[in-house]
């Protein structure tokens, strides 16, 4: 009887420790970048950070513009997941353009630090008889934690920004179509091992507020915070460490340890000779 | 909105996952005497299962944060149209440049937002004379910024005839007093066929002006079949406030382009960042709390402010410099903290060349390690203090922009300043338990290790105690 719930429950653990490793990995390969089924497109766009249209990934953007113009939008994004920004620029059938054209998409994290882009055409240059310019972007992985002193992508806001980076002056002004989607490309999850940014890195919108010399003192510092602090730093369960699948593995490993243990102890005893 | 939609059944699922996780765990305590062991095992495996399918969910913030405020003030809007002698060309498909115009101004009042307040004023609409000094001072609101009388708005625009001289400058000017000032951003579209023919002032300086002080002010410059000069001098306003340029050759672009930005200035009115003078060293510099804040910064200018950061608090900020004139080529810019002694803290910089609108950077600096550093050194400002001491950080914010032949370097250009102080994220521990193939491989060769020598032990000492009896 014993045995067999052991066994049983060796399997489970097991079975549960391979579903959650391949998940991320699985989802990676399998997600094309098209828009999510039931998004509603998103038909403005922003000329400043500040003023960023707000879009999720999935959802699809269209909007009329003009070139020239300096679009925004912003994007949520979470610990573990990779997204893919494609941008298409469609230049008016009936109208000529004066020359070439160099066109770029930049992304920005919530700090408005320039984000890198893994792949993807982030800054094509199109032919002035060309009807159409493609622009993408893939960005890192995001990151559950960094050091404060580091540019990782982290949790929180993304900026987008649309923009004609070199052009014929005259062609300033011309309207344009432009469609825009960002998809989620990835997801793994959060990791449990590698901490996590308090507050994700969504920037304050509100008009901030000038302080006076006495926001210097110590004592007005100390009422804010003090209760906060004192039970922060009394902690009793703060030593356990987070649910993860490390749990799942170590506990498994003492287990086998343990029926090796017996087995071993087994192998070095003879079969008694009456 | 799709996000925030998404984010709430997140919550409500980790809140589930929970309880799930939570209650068979209790039971499973008190059920353990009577209940076979494999159900034990399935149940607190299916607990722990739950609860990590709520860990990751735990992560989920609001997934749009950054709502902007929306303030009670209505968003307010200009439209300025140029009701000059030259709007009486018929070179848009074979109609006037204003009956075209004037079509826009119906669809646009038809399909005005109920909340959006909007003015419209006109310039050179009544005075048909030669004399310059009166021409140059035609310009009048017709419709007053406020909620939108259609009927009265269409007649009023019904009723212009192409007439006079351009004061654009004027009028620019007299459009932003009309919509006043308030704390959120404010939008004036300018149509227009044609240079100014009134300046001074120039219409682009007014522009910059209206930009340096401080009201929040954009202005959108449409131009009706434009020439070269027009496009320039409309480009210029456009850029000098952050507003866009569009140039209209039919009925429909005017339609849409201006109906775009009617909506905009809904959509993305914003509170105003408030505004800040930076100092010119450390010492006599403001002292910012969270919150965005403009100023301006001229060429090789250093502005400095404060941000007090406490420990255990995290300092974000972030800079933008907008270009809101020509410049060379290439350009940076630089955002410093420092201690108050001068040391460096940490940088955000960023660099680039080309045509852009704004040029940001931004760093985080966590307070925590500096509170470290001093107690290892054993200078701790003060012994008896609490636990919260108090750093000051210095920002500094340079660039490293040049002013291309001919531009004016006053006002300084355009700074949006990003502050935000937040609980700080500390250095994760490493992990305390195992995870992988091999640490099972090693347990396994280390349980069985174990099982061999106390088995043989065990072997040996029986045979010893056999012997020795």
């Amino acid at each position: 009887m014993m045995r067999t719930s052991i066994g049983r429950g060796l399997v489970l653990a097991a079975a549960a420790g391979l579903a959650l490793l391949p998940a991320g990995a699985a989802a990676a390969d399998t997600v094309a970048p098209t828009p999510s089924p039931g998004a509603v497109t998103v038909t403005k766009a922003g000329t400043s950070f500040i003023t960023a249209a707000q879009i999720s990934a999935g959802q699809p953007v269209a909007v009329g513009a003009s070139v020239g113009d300096y679009l925004y939008w912003s994007f949520p994004a979470q610990a573990g997941q990779v997204h893919d920004v494609a941008v298409t620029v469609t230049f008016p059938a009936d109208r000529k353009r004066a020359g070439d054209s160099t066109w770029s998409v930049d992304v920005f994290d919530g700090l408005r630090r320039r984000q890198a882009c893994t792949a993807g055409a982030q800054t094509p240059a199109v032919a002035a008889t060309a009807t159409r310019v493609d622009l993408g972007c893939t960005l890192r992985a995001v990151r559950s934690w960094a050091e404060p002193w580091s540019g990782d992508p982290l949790p929180g806001t993304y900026y987008v920004r649309l923009s004609v980076a070199e052009l014929a002056d005259r062609d300033l002004g011309m309207p344009v179509e432009v469609d825009l989607l960002v998809s989620l490309l990835g997801d793994e999850g959060a990791p449990a091992d590698d901490g996590t940014l308090k507050t994700p890195l969504v920037p304050p919108v509100k008009a901030g507020t000038i302080l006076d010399e006495q926001a210097l003192s110590p004592t007005s510092a100390q009422e804010d915070s003090e209760d906060g602090s004192w039970f922060d730093g009394v902690s009793f369960t703060g030593w356990i460490p987070d649910l993860s699948s490390r749990w799942i593995w170590t506990t498994a490993g003492g287990i086998l340890a343990a029926v090796a243990g017996v087995v071993g102890f087994a192998m070095t005893r003879r079969p008694r000779v009456r | 909105m799709g996000g925030a939609e998404r984010g709430r059944p997140g919550s409500t699922a980790t809140v589930h996952a929970r309880l799930i996780a939570l209650s068979p765990a209790d039971q499973s305590k008190r059920e353990l005497a009577i209940v076979p062991a494999v159900i034990n095992i399935k149940r607190s495996t299916a607990a722990l299962l739950g609860l990590m399918a709520a860990v990751p969910l735990l992560g989920i913030q609001p997934a749009n944060a950054a709502e902007p405020t929306r303030t009670s003030e209505a968003p307010r809007v200009e439209l300025v149209l140029d009701v000059s002698g030259s709007m009486r060309a018929r070179d848009i498909g074979g109609r006037s440049r204003i009956a075209v115009a004037q079509e826009a101004f119906n669809e646009v009042v038809d399909a005005l937002p109920e909340t959006t307040e909007l003015g419209i004023r006109v310039l050179g609409a009544t005075y048909p004379g030669d004399d310059p000094a009166i021409g140059c001072r035609d310009t009048q609101q017709i419709v007053p910024v406020g909620p939108v009388d259609k009927p009265a708005a269409k007649a009023a625009v019904a009723d212009l005839r192409p007439t006079g001289y351009t004061p654009v400058g004027l009028a620019l000017r007299e459009a932003a007093k009309d919509l006043g000032t308030g704390d959120t951003t404010r939008r004036i579209v300018l149509i227009t066929d044609g240079e100014d023919t009134c300046a001074p002032p120039d219409p682009c300086e007014v522009a910059r002006e209206l930009a340096a002080q401080g009201t929040h002010l954009v202005v959108d410059t449409l131009g009706l079949a434009p020439d070269d000069k027009v496009r320039n001098q409309l480009v210029c306003i456009a850029s000098a406030t952050g507003g866009t340029y569009t140039a209209a050759e039919s009925a429909e672009d005017l339609t849409d382009r201006i109906k775009q930005l009617v909506d905009r200035a809904s959509d993305t009115y914003t509170q105003a960042p408030a505004l800040v003078a930076g100092g010119e060293e450390c010492a006599k510099a403001p002292l910012l709390g969270p919150g965005v804040y403009t100023d301006r910064e001229s060429f090789s200018e250093h502005r400095w402010y404060r941000v007090p950061v406490r420990t255990g608090e995290e300092l974000r900020a972030s800079v933008s410099v907008s270009l809101d004139r020509p410049v060379s080529r290439d350009y940076g810019v630089l955002l410093r903290a420092t201690a108050t002694d001068g040391r460096e803290l940490v940088r955000g910089t960023d660099a680039g060349s080309g045509r852009t609108d704004v040029l940001s950077a931004g760093l985080r600096w966590s307070g925590a390690e500096e509170e470290a550093l001093e107690e290892t050194v054993g200078a701790s400002p003060s012994p008896t203090a609490s636990a919260e001491p108090l750093t000051t950080v210095c920002l500094v914010v340079s660039n490293s922009f040049a002013p291309a032949a001919g531009t004016r370097t006053t006002p300084g250009m355009p700074v949006e300043l990003t502050i935000d102080v937040v609980e700080a994220a500390p250095t994760p521990d490493g992990p305390d338990l195992g995870r992988g193939w091999v640490l099972l491989l090693l347990l396994t060769v280390a349980g069985l290790v174990t099982g061999l020598v106390s088995g043989l032990l065990t072997r040996w000492w029986v045979a010893t105690w056999r012997e020795n009896r």
